[in-house]
């Protein structure tokens, strides 16, 4: 047990005695993790908007200018009947333009308006929210009398959803290509380490040193320097965030709404210290087997 | 303890290195190889710690054919032997103390064992007070006596020198012979290799006498003195 101690505390000597070279490798490790990572948050994010926004899947019906009360009533029984309806809003357009005043802040302007030019509207909340289902709902409702316009208010999300997957895949192989690269770069920085304790190795061998013996203090390298290049990675993403953040209080003031990033989760950041470690371990791993495979006795 | 039958040695390129090499040796036995350097001394020695393997023949250790062995098994061999190499294998990148430590860090020894054991190994070549320098500010003498210290440490049951005094004047040289006769009488098992006959002058020991990789004898010191001289005409 001491023993191993004394081993972490030499590699951590020897991992401070190259401050520069450390830090470097610590901080190429952060960066290229953080990119990965940054962008799996902000995916994170727009996928909690997504959520939000298209919950509860809706199409707005907006009838013709000319469209009457009864004709109205109407319209509204027939939609009640609707097997694919769950519920259904009317929005009479005078609503429309007080609510239009309000929330946009544009009173002025739509004060100086001659006449109302927002139609009555129907907003209609179906039962199943299945994309296709939906579509063929809209254009079947597009179709009933005094309708001008059906629009399938969640299509967009659904858009959106189809470039998230998109999103996700490219942040899959970008994290797959940075992986393979951080293993890279453990692996040379091993192979440098064991260039400068080769005599080291080489009597520890003759005097009866395992394979794993001479392994673990490399090991014990590999890992503390990934672990610290993941922290590195997580400071890097946070600190984003809150920058970003901060910019992003301003403009929502403006546009009269509550939006924030959110940060990496617990479970996302302790994930991203250990795959790290994990990465770095592994480089270490390959490095020493390298050699020891190629100084094995004839 | 150490059986020999029939060993060859080609080292790659060619360069036979041992021909047809047979002896044995008993427990608690105290053996000089002689020879020319490149007479095969350091090869035989390579041979029984597996640093290198033979081509033909067994190289019995312990009643374990050591040309064979596992590399996984190597190093659980080599500990219990001591192991003094021609060229030290210090490392100058630890103190005196740390050096001889290694031995016993392999092993995963208690840590405040290890700390006796190593000023024992350290006090019985004299190097006590120097525990805490640099091995390269040492003498060749004393570099010598603490390569002796980290072999002895681990208290091995077999003790492989290859040319200790090689490089050493006689009066240190006769220290260095002066040590391996103590651990000989408490019945370590001593190999030793030398081209300077001087130091058998006062030693009645058994000698196996290599040329170009023959053996030429396997006598004790009374018929040594001729075969050697024979080998060198």
């Amino acid at each position: 047990m001491r023993h191993a101690i004394a081993q972490i505390a030499g590699v951590l000597r020897r991992m401070f005695a190259s401050k520069l070279a450390g830090l470097l490798s610590i901080l190429v490790t952060g960066i290229a993790l953080s990119l990965p990572a940054g962008m799996y948050v902000m995916l994170q994010n727009a996928q909690g908007l997504v959520e939000q926004l298209s919950g509860t899947p809706q199409i707005s019906l907006f009838l013709t200018m000319d469209t009457k009360e009864d004709d109205v009533d109407k319209l509204r029984k027939q939609l009640a009947q609707h097997p694919a309806i769950a519920r259904t809003e009317f929005v009479p357009r005078n609503q429309a333009l007080e609510h239009l005043k309000e929330s946009t802040g544009l009173s002025d302007v739509i004060g100086g308006l001659k006449q109302n030019p927002l139609p009555d509207a129907f907003i209609v909340y179906p039962k199943q929210g299945e994309a296709h289902a939906l579509e063929e709902l809209r254009n079947e409702l597009a179709k009933l009398p005094k309708v001008e316009l059906a629009q399938l208010d969640s299509a967009w999300a659904y858009k959106l959803e189809a470039l998230l997957k998109f999103g996700r895949m490219v942040v899959l192989i970008l994290a797959s290509l940075l992986s393979l690269a951080l293993i890279a770069i453990t692996f040379n920085t091993i192979r440098l380490q064991i260039l400068t304790q080769r005599d080291e190795i080489e009597v520890a061998r003759l005097i009866g040193a395992t394979n794993g013996f001479i392994r673990r203090p490399f090991l014990y390298f590999g890992a503390i320097q990934g672990l610290l290049g993941g922290i590195m990675a997580w400071l890097i993403i946070s600190l984003s965030m809150l920058l970003l953040n901060w910019q992003l209080d301003a403009l929502s003031q403006l546009y009269a709404s509550q939006f924030s990033l959110h940060l990496l989760s617990p479970g996302d950041s302790l994930t991203l210290m250990l795959f790290s470690m994990y990465l770095g371990w592994l480089g270490a791993w390959l490095s020493v087997a390298r050699h020891l495979s190629q100084n094995e006795p004839r | 303890m150490i059986r020999f039958n029939q060993v060859n040695k080609r080292y790659p390129g060619g360069y036979q290195a041992l021909k047809n090499v047979s002896f044995e040796i008993a427990k608690g036995e105290m053996v000089f190889i002689t020879g020319h350097s490149g007479a095969g001394k350091s090869t035989l020695l390579k041979l029984i710690a597996a640093i290198e393997r033979p081509n033909l023949g067994s190289v019995i250790v312990n009643n374990q054919n050591v040309g064979v062995l596992k590399e996984r098994a190597i190093p659980y061999l080599r500990r219990n032997l001591g192991i003094i190499f021609q060229d030290h294998k210090l490392l100058f990148d630890r103190n005196v103390f740390d050096n001889v430590m290694l031995p016993l860090q392999i092993c995963g020894f208690d840590y405040r064992e290890s700390h006796k054991r190593v000023r024992a190994a350290l006090d019985k070549v004299g190097l006590l007070k120097r525990e805490k320098s640099n091995p390269i500010t040492l003498s060749g003498g004393e570099q010598q006596r603490l390569c002796i210290a980290r072999a002895i440490v681990n208290r091995p049951t077999i003790l492989l020198a290859d040319e200790p005094t090689g490089n050493l004047d006689a009066e240190y040289a006769h220290e260095i012979m002066a040590i391996f006769k103590s651990f000989h009488q408490v019945g370590v098992t001593l190999l030793i290799s030398t081209h300077d006959e001087s130091v058998l002058q006062d030693t009645d020991v058994r000698v196996l006498a290599l040329r170009h990789g023959e053996l030429q004898s396997a006598s004790s010191l009374s018929g040594q003195a001729a075969s050697t001289r024979s080998g060198q005409a």
